[in-house]
């Protein structure tokens, strides 16, 4: 298995609801999941307690046989170098650095650094006549590939992906998101998709929907 | 007395090796006047200072008793060194001075120095009437008879009267010193028969104090031997009356010399070898080892003795420092005297 | 994963060259001027120390003349026989070379050049032409005598070591001697000074010598300005960190979430600061060596001048001078990023991302309270603070005080003034000023404290140099002063003078004990010249009337302040004469304390005491003519008299020298402001196209903008400058009222100089306009796509 959530509930503190409640999910190694709901609907909360971004309240978390609830700072940052990828909605690129090191980054990180693997990647991208460039001196799509390369260059056995065509248009958003998942898919990774695009979750093998904080199979008719 | 001759020499001996460095002064050093047994010498003219020899002194030490049968010793020492055989007014003159005084007591021991410059007035000495004075210490009288003696220290002080109670004894050759088989000499007299009586200021109070005092005094322009590392020397005045100078010179083979002066005035200067002195215990003083008990002998006149000194700390803790102190006599004569001893300085 | 960080970090550094370059210029700066000043300063005590241990400065015990004059070699001799160990030195003056002559064998160990320790040199030194000893660059000012040159780095600055009898000679005062030192170890039958030389008096061994005692108010003036140049270089180096942590908080999240421990990655920061700091440190040394090595002959002059200190123009690298240079750049870099990494470690990893308006954002209430708080410190301190400590710590909090009042006080002010306008245009400007003022307030406080620092050592220098010309105007009312070399002489120079001045006022003294204190007791003669000149700090009705019955007696600031001696006190003049006290008059620079007697009540007091100094109150046109009476029917040698005003206009030319030095630590530090806010417009520059491009798409011109930039950057200058006034102000008044006091124990009067402080505003309008000059030009020609950009989504 590897995730797997039991019973996690999250609070904010000063909220007076959960935004969390009794929430309880597995993933294989491979598998693709759409998360689906509506803003506020803890879908994105969901998403940072999978990769050690944040911490429940409640349950428990694992993520490749190692439970997250014990782990310190120290070790959770461990796992998002190491097993865990974060596709964000912002790209979250490092301007200081240009494409080519952004792609090289997470890997360099994580000790996987394979100057080929990124080259490949970058190819597939369609990235390569820009990698002596500068985030801001790319567009929106382009700087969202890049992202998708620097996390699929490290490896990542899970990948968690959240809103990672928001910012795109239609046709930007549909040819971007056709590659990761292909990508993801060819690395046997296992894949988070959080959308509220019901065009692209419908996309994913397997679906959930959050309501109100708690899971449900697939959206409401 | 050639030992105080070495003293000065080595007092300012670096003196003089440095002067062989700079412009003009090398000459100097071989133009100062050497010794010459045809010398007569001529007194009260030869009381005086002579400057155109290198160095000079006048050194006096007495062995003295209290009121209450307490020994005690003193020194007054005023030496001349010369940079350049001239004399003159003012800061040029190349004559330096320097004094040296003290005080032993059976359980202490005071010293203090004094330098000075020639030709300003501050320290000198003249004939007749006899002066020798450094700052406030003096030595005068109208003269070499009948002197006033006083010197003083930050924490001691003496004034005394010297009578002369025999004649003057030329040493050598008519006051011509030999002092080595390679020819060097000085010019050497003593007045060795003060009767002293005076007053030593200490920090406990002011002691009377009667006794005798021994006069010597001396001028050349010759160091000492590479090799020699230092000497022992002996006035000895013995109850019989009889007097004796003696001294060993310490270097590769000692050399050793001798005046016994007859209680009936009549002066004999005696060979190398003739006096023998051996160390028979040593004192810890100022970190060196220093023998404070000898056994000194003298066949040709019967003498074999013990010299031991009255205090042995008495440490000379001057600019070259040295041992010189009062020393009791016993064995085949008995008497008071004064030792000094140098080149201890390891 | 440290190298992978590290090229993360420092790519930001290479994507923002200006800012890294703010970064280092502010705290090299900062850094520069302290440490410049810090040289000046050890420079100056390397050499009194020197002047100490070669001439036994306040070391030993002294025997001088009780006429002030010399003495004879014969009284040397006498001494010496009269069983005192003295040691006598002649001095003088050849060109610019302090002479010293000593007497190698009488002096006490340790007195001189090291050379002279063992007897090797001594014959050298003594035979032949002799030697001088002294640093290479004296050397070279002393023409060809004969005499062989000894270079000896450990001799004061601008003097030379020998001995007495070439020194008589090249001075061409044989058989001359000018102090004697007395030797520690006196001889018990030592006779009495009195007896031996009645004209003689012994000045006992003092802590600390005068010369240091006397400029040291002259490196507090320095060292206050070392250390506000150096707050306004930290002020700079934090608004420039604040501004680069701001911008890295969107990638430092990132780096975060790619799984890069948080304490990893405050380390590695604290070490790139850490860097900085070390580059900036060195360049700020090297610069402030630049600095001190400019100023420096200059400082040396002034003090030359102003207390006859010998200090050397040339400077040495010392070791423990670089390194505090290093360590306080390091510090500062410390102190100035302590905050930023401190809110990098608390902020939560999912926090907003979105750069903040950078630093001091946070409440400008809580910031007025903070200031208040301060500025109460201050005044409490003023009140019941006691000791030099509380002194400085009042300083340190008026400062800081000011500074973080001017944010809030701009504020106030802005909307006051947006609230008056009436035009939409000046609307929007009042209110788009308000809204830069968090990113230019670090920038503005640097600026307030520039020019508190340049208002406050102005008014200090400059009322100092009033206070002590006034005083020289004071001491100095006579036209003429002559010294007689004995007592035959004074009755010659009497009947001379007598027929051709208006007045003769005897100058005599005695040393006595007032009160536990060492002090001097002048006798004085009733004579106008007191009355019209001398301006007493406090005084008794009818006071100089009182003086002249002999019915009681001034005392100096000093004696004051230190022996409690308010006016009515009794002062024992001897030990049968108790008078009470009718004035207080300042007597700046001299340590000790002072009494002031009528001349008759002086003589029946002190009958053995001469007057060998007389000052000819004479027609300025009649000085000349009196010299040369003097000279030939009194005997009087030239060195022997002193025109008023040849002492000055040398005094003069010393406070042109001080000026210099001040005006060119002014024109630094303003420049280090101006600086400063040259790096947050230009940084706000960027940061505000968004609030400028909808303004521009209404229809002002590009042109425009950028005049209107620079009227708001003069405007605020203005402000900072209004408040600046008083701040700086007050930190003179501090300086003067409390600081000195603490110290030296006189207070310097505050004089006003209104016409410097319009220049010194002016100068900062300059600076801020230079300072706005580049980016207004930028914004004036920058191309519309960029004003564009701001509307395109991607952004």
């Amino acid at each position: 298995m590897l995730l797997r959530l039991r019973d996690v509930t999250k609070t904010y503190p000063g909220a007076e609801t959960a935004v969390l409640r009794q929430v309880s999910l597995d993933l294989d190694a491979g598998e693709m999941l759409a998360l689906t709901g509506e803003s506020g609907s803890g879908k994105s909360t969901l998403l940072h307690l999978m990769g050690g971004l944040d911490t429940a309240d409640g349950g428990s978390v694992a993520v490749a046989g190692t439970d997250l609830t014990p782990l310190g700072d120290g070790g959770r940052a461990a796992l998002r170098r190491g097993t865990v990828g974060v596709i964000f909605q912002q790209f979250n690129l490092i301007p200081s650095l240009t494409v080519a090191a952004n792609i090289a980054f997470q890997a360099r990180l994580s000790g996987r650094h394979d100057p080929d693997r990124g080259r490949m990647l970058a190819e597939r991208l369609g990235l390569d006549g820009h990698l002596d460039k500068y985030p801001e001196q790319l567009s929106g799509g382009q700087q969202q590939r890049v992202a998708i390369a620097r996390t699929l260059a490290a490896a990542p056995r899970l990948v968690l992906a959240d809103e990672p065509t928001g910012n795109l248009d239609e046709d930007t958003a549909d040819r971007v998101f056709a590659l990761m998942c292909e990508l993801v898919a060819e690395t046997g990774a296992g894949l988070v998709l959080v959308t509220h695009s019901q065009r692209l979750a419908a996309r994913m093998g397997r679906r959930l929907h959050l309501r109100a904080g708690r899971l449900t199979d697939g959206p409401p008719a | 007395m050639n030992v105080r001759l070495v003293l000065a020499v080595l007092l300012w001996l670096p003196v003089q090796a440095m002067a062989q460095g700079f412009a003009g002064l090398g000459t100097d050093a071989g133009s100062f006047a050497i010794p010459d047994p045809a010398t007569v010498l001529e007194f009260p003219a030869d009381h005086g200072a002579h400057p155109d020899y290198r160095i000079e002194w006048w050194y006096l030490t007495a062995n003295m008793t209290g009121p209450d049968g307490t020994a005690y010793g003193l020194q007054w020492t005023l030496f001349r060194s010369a940079l350049a055989p001239t004399d003159g007014q003012g800061w040029n003159t190349p004559q330096l001075w320097m004094g040296h005084a003290a005080i032993t007591t059976p359980d202490a021991h005071f010293v203090t120095e004094r330098l000075a410059r020639g030709g300003i007035g501050q320290a000198g000495v003249t004939a007749a009437p006899f002066a020798a004075w450094i700052d406030d210490w003096a030595m005068q009288g109208d003269d070499v008879d009948h002197l006033r003696l006083s010197a003083s220290g930050p924490d001691f002080a003496y004034d005394a009267v010297l009578t002369a109670a025999g004649p003057l004894v030329l040493h050598g050759q008519g006051g011509y010193s030999v002092k080595s088989a390679a020819g060097q000499a000085s010019h050497y007299y003593s007045q060795p028969s003060f009767r002293l009586s005076g007053t030593l200021t200490l920090p406990q109070g002011a002691v009377a104090v009667t006794g005798s005092a021994w006069l010597d005094h001396e001028w050349s322009s010759q160091p000492l031997g590479a090799d020699q590392t230092g000497w022992d020397w002996f006035s000895l005045s013995f109850d019989s009356g009889d007097k004796l100078m003696g001294f060993v010179l310490r270097g590769a083979s000692d050399y050793t010399s001798a005046t016994w002066i007859g209680a009936d005035g009549w002066t004999e200067a005696l060979p190398d070898k003739a006096f023998t002195a051996t160390p028979l215990a040593e004192h810890k003083v100022a970190g060196r080892s220093v023998p404070v008990e000898w056994r000194v002998q003298l066949p040709l006149k019967g003498v074999d003795v013990t010299v031991a000194a009255l205090n042995a700390d008495a440490w000379m803790a001057t600019s070259v420092p040295y041992w010189e102190g009062p020393v009791t006599v016993s064995g085949s004569h008995a008497g008071r005297g004064y030792l000094e001893m140098t080149g201890y300085d390891d | 994963m440290t190298g992978t960080v590290l090229s993360a970090l420092l790519g930001h550094w290479r994507r923002n060259p200006l800012q890294v370059f703010t970064l280092l210029a502010g705290l090299a700066l900062g850094t520069a001027l302290w440490s410049g000043v810090q040289a000046i300063n050890a420079e100056a005590r390397a050499s009194y120390d020197a002047a100490a241990a070669t001439l036994v400065e306040g070391s030993h015990g002294q025997i001088t003349a009780r006429d002030g004059g010399d003495m004879a070699q014969e009284t040397y001799v006498a001494l010496r026989r009269g069983g005192w160990l003295v040691s006598p030195v002649v001095e003088g003056r050849l060109g610019q070379v302090r002479i010293v002559g000593i007497e190698p064998l009488t002096a006490p160990r340790g007195i001189g050049p090291v050379a002279l320790g063992d007897d090797a040199g001594l014959d050298a030194f003594l035979a032949g032409e002799g030697q001088i000893f002294a640093r290479a660059d004296t050397l070279a000012k002393l023409a060809a005598t004969g005499a062989q040159l000894v270079e000896a780095p450990d001799v004061a600055p601008a003097t030379a070591i020998m001995d007495i009898g070439l020194a008589q000679r090249l001075l061409g005062r044989a058989g001359r001697i000018d102090r004697l030192i007395v030797l520690p170890g006196q001889p018990v039958t030592r006779r009495a000074l009195a007896v031996l030389a009645p004209g003689l008096a012994e000045a006992a061994r003092q802590d600390g010598g005068d010369v240091a005692r006397l400029t040291d108010s002259f490196h507090l003036n320095l060292t206050a300005f070392g250390l506000l140049s150096f707050v306004v270089g930290l002020f700079i180096v934090h608004g420039a960190i604040g501004l680069a942590f701001e911008q890295r908080r969107p990638m430092v999240r990132t780096l975060r979430a790619l799984g890069v421990p948080l304490g990893r990655l405050i380390g590695l920061m604290a070490l790139e600061l850490a860097g900085l700091g070390l580059v900036a440190g060195l360049a700020g040394v090297a610069l402030g060596y630049v600095v001190a090595a400019a100023l420096l002959p200059d400082v040396a002059a002034t003090l030359r001048g102003l207390y006859g200190a010998d200090v050397s123009g040339q400077l040495t690298l010392r070791p423990a001078w670089w390194l505090s240079g290093l360590a306080i750049a390091m510090g500062g870099t410390a102190v100035a990023s302590a905050g930023a990494l401190w809110s990098l470690a608390r902020m939560p990893l999912l926090a907003s991302a979105q750069p903040r308006a950078w630093a001091m954002a946070k409440g400008g209430a809580r910031l007025a309270v903070l200031s208040a708080g301060l500025l109460a410190l201050a005044g409490g301190l003023v009140l019941w603070g006691q000791g030099l400590l509380a002194g400085f710590a009042m300083l340190a909090a008026l400062l800081v005080g000011g500074a973080l009042a001017l944010p809030p006080v701009l504020a106030l002010a802005l909307r006051l003034a947006e609230g008056r306008s009436r035009g939409v245009l000046a609307q929007w400007f009042w209110a788009d000023t308000r809204q830069q003022l968090p990113g230019l307030s670090l920038s503005l406080m640097a600026l307030l404290l520039a020019m508190t620092a340049n208002v406050g050592v102005s008014t200090m220098v400059s009322s100092f140099r009033l206070t002590f010309t006034g005083f020289l105007d004071q001491r100095l009312a006579s036209e003429l002063y002559v010294s007689a070399k004995d007592v035959a002489q004074a009755g010659r120079i009497v009947s001379v003078a007598a027929v051709r001045v208006d007045a003769i006022l005897p100058i005599q003294s005695v040393e006595a004990q007032v009160g536990g204190q060492k002090v001097e007791i002048y006798g004085a003669r009733d004579h106008a010249t007191y009355r019209d000149n001398w301006q007493l700090l406090r005084s008794a009705p009818d006071v100089w009337n009182r003086l002249a019955r002999g019915e009681g007696v001034l005392i100096n600031e000093q004696l004051y302040r230190r022996g409690g001696f308010d006016l009515g006190a009794q002062v024992a003049v001897t030990a049968g004469l108790g008078l009470p006290v009718l004035g207080v008059y300042g007597d700046y620079g001299n340590p000790l304390g002072q009494v002031i007697v009528n001349d008759a009540v002086f003589a029946k007091a002190f009958p053995a005491a001469v007057a060998l100094r007389f000052g000819m109150r004479v027609d300025p046109s009649q000085v000349k003519a009196l010299r040369g009476a003097l000279r030939d029917r009194a005997g009087v040698a030239e060195s022997a008299m002193v025109d008023q005003a040849a002492i000055k206009a040398m005094s003069l030319s010393v406070f042109e020298r001080t000026f210099t030095v001040t005006t060119a630590l002014n024109v630094l530090t303003l420049a280090v402001a101006g600086f400063a806010m040259l790096m947050s417009l230009l940084t706000l520059a960027t940061m505000r196209l968004p609030q400028l491009a909808p303004v521009w798409a209404l229809g002002l011109t590009r042109r425009k903008l950028a005049l209107l930039d620079l009227v708001r950057a003069v405007v605020l200058a203005a402000l900072t400058g209004a408040l600046a006034l008083p701040l700086g102000l007050a930190l003179a008044w501090a300086l003067l009222g409390v600081v000195n006091v603490e110290a030296f124990g006189w207070r310097l009067p505050m004089y006003l100089f209104p016409l410097d402080y319009l220049r010194l505003g002016a100068l900062a309008l300059l600076a801020a306009t230079l300072a706005a000059l580049w980016p207004a030009w930028r914004l004036s020609r920058m191309p519309p796509v960029q004003l564009l950009g701001v509307f395109r989504n991607e952004r």
